[in-house]
């Protein structure tokens, strides 16, 4: 069982889960974060000129899926999170060591 | 003369609308401050309508306008409110109860020393903002409004024409807050480190109003309910509304039509008009207003952005140049046709009203910066001016107040 993180473009949002659904991939977690990579983040206007924010607004997309499905969710994520332009984000791809489903007491792949 | 009852209701409603800027202001500069100082810089300016409150029926009233020495300062005559009650006085605003007149002038100087918050918000200890507020209203807002609006006072004899304060308030609030800007140092991390406005929404609502109370303070300032306040509330609108617009455009050409600066454009605009909006025209209102914006604008971009100058808020940018361009524009657009008792402007030939708002305009700077960076010296090598390092880095909330604004995130 792997753990998929992506951080995506905030408007990216709605096309990732889509395509995640269609690919039988319901469960995850969203979060609201803040970053920065490589790029020096944005000007924004104060009253009179500008100001620098370097850590931008994105989601970060959390979801489990069993070993061999990972390249099937990873290509869903970057095919509908890509712009081409920088700040299209980040996929980390983590091992995990076992799932439990709260309602039921079921364990790793019954659990996914 | 006999009380009025039409002009008393309007300077009482008018002292109302000029008490509600004062929280306006604050939540106009509590949305520009990072979330960890907005409950401060709210605080900074909510106090005065305490301290200030209490202050001006204590001696403030007194020294402003009480019976004149040497044309510098009020007497003791009016201590504690004696002599001041039902009856009209003789001198001031003569169709209305004393107390009305002396609660209306209440609210210009407790939003006088909430002005100059702005320019030391994110580090400036709470209590030596106390202390200082405390020194300034009396050695520095009590004179100046005695010059100008005193029976008596030098400039009010020179003929320097200030209908709602332009001088009083906003000259001498913004060369103030400089003065102070200066003493203190920047804020830390300023400017390497973005200081993102923490709820601009707020900014609105702030701005909205002190547009609204800005009708109490300058056509309340006519002192009659009629021809003439009319006059005033119109040209207040006309100059916000133009200097707002002015605003919006020049950002527009720089990138986007901001909204932070439309608002800030609007309040430049009412700044501006403050000491003309009874003595012209309503159309001059157009040039008062666009001028004021274009001014402003370009001059907080060359102290803060250029220069480096932190003065957080931009209070001089806003109200000391502001202020000094309405005064000076009163000087040139001024007409004897809108209030008998003003004067022509240099437009209608009278070169000298400008040379005489100028004096005003100079000698009310001057004091105001020397006084002010002398006060605040003499805390800062007492009790010291600033926070310390890490109560600036937590965020004056916290440090200061014990309090945070958006709490209970975790439920």
């Amino acid at each position: 069982m792997k753990k998929i993180e992506a951080i995506i473009r905030e408007e990216k949002l709605e096309a990732v889960k889509k395509a995640l659904e269609e690919s039988s991939y319901f469960g995850m977690t969203v979060s609201e974060v803040s970053g920065r990579g490589k790029q020096r983040g944005l000007p924004l206007q104060w009253r009179a000129g500008e100001y620098r924010v370097d850590l931008l607004p994105k989601l970060k997309i959390e979801l489990v899926v069993l070993d061999e499905d990972v390249p099937v969710a990873i290509d869903a994520i970057i095919r509908n999170a890509r712009t081409g332009n920088t700040g299209d984000g980040k996929i980390f791809v983590l091992p995990v060591d076992s799932v439990v489903r709260v309602r039921t007491g079921d364990k790793d792949e019954k659990a996914i | 003369m006999p009380v009025s009852s039409g002009d008393t209701a309007w300077l009482l409603i008018s002292s109302a609308l000029v008490m509600l800027m004062t929280p306006g202001l604050a939540l106009f500069y509590g949305g520009m401050v990072r979330r960890k100082n907005i409950l401060s810089t709210l605080m900074m300016s909510f106090v005065a309508l305490g301290l200030v409150g209490l202050l001006w029926v204590l001696y403030g009233y007194s020294l402003s306008f009480g019976s004149d020495h040497a044309g510098l300062i009020g007497g003791l005559n009016f201590l504690g409110l004696s002599n001041v009650g039902q009856e009209p006085s003789s001198v001031y605003a003569t169709t209305v109860p004393q107390l009305a007149f002396m609660i209306f002038q209440a609210m210009f100087a407790i939003i006088t020393v909430a002005l100059i918050t702005g320019a030391v918000v994110e580090r400036m200890k709470f209590s030596s903002l106390l202390v200082f507020s405390t020194l300034w209203l009396t050695l520095v807002y009590c004179p100046v409004a005695h010059w100008v609006w005193g029976e008596g006072g030098w400039l009010f004899n020179l003929g320097a024409l200030d209908f709602a304060g332009g001088t009083v308030v906003h000259i001498n609030a913004g060369v103030s807050a400089l003065a102070l800007a200066l003493l203190l140092g920047r804020r830390r991390g300023f400017p390497e480190q973005a200081m993102e406005p923490s709820n601009l929404p707020l900014v609105v609502l702030g701005a909205g109003l002190l547009w609204f109370g800005w009708f109490g303070f300058n056509a309340g300032s006519a002192l009659t309910a009629g021809g003439l306040a009319s006059n005033a509330f119109v040209t207040t609108n006309i100059s916000a509304a133009m200097a707002a617009l002015t605003w919006m455009t020049i950002s527009w050409l720089h990138r986007r039509p901001t909204v932070l600066g439309t608002v800030t454009g609007a309040v430049v605009g009412l700044v501006a008009i403050t000491p003309a909006a009874g003595f012209v025209s309503p159309l001059a209102a157009i040039p008062i207003g666009g001028i004021a914006a274009i001014i402003s604008y370009y001059g907080m971009l060359l102290l803060k952005m250029k220069l480096g100058m932190d003065d957080s808020l931009d209070v001089f940018a806003c109200h000391g140049l502001g202020g000094i361009w309405g005064a000076l524009a009163t000087g040139i657009f001024a007409t004897l046709a809108v209030n008998a008792g003003g004067a022509d402007g240099l437009l209608l030939g009278n070169g000298m009203q400008l040379l005489k708002q100028g004096v005003g305009v100079v000698a009310v700077g001057a004091f105001a910066f020397a006084a002010s960076w002398i006060i605040g010296k003499l805390i800062d090598v007492t009790i010291g001016l600033r926070v310390g390092e890490t109560e600036e880095m937590l965020g004056l909330d916290i440090s200061q107040h014990g309090e945070r604004a958006y709490g209970g995130r975790l439920r």
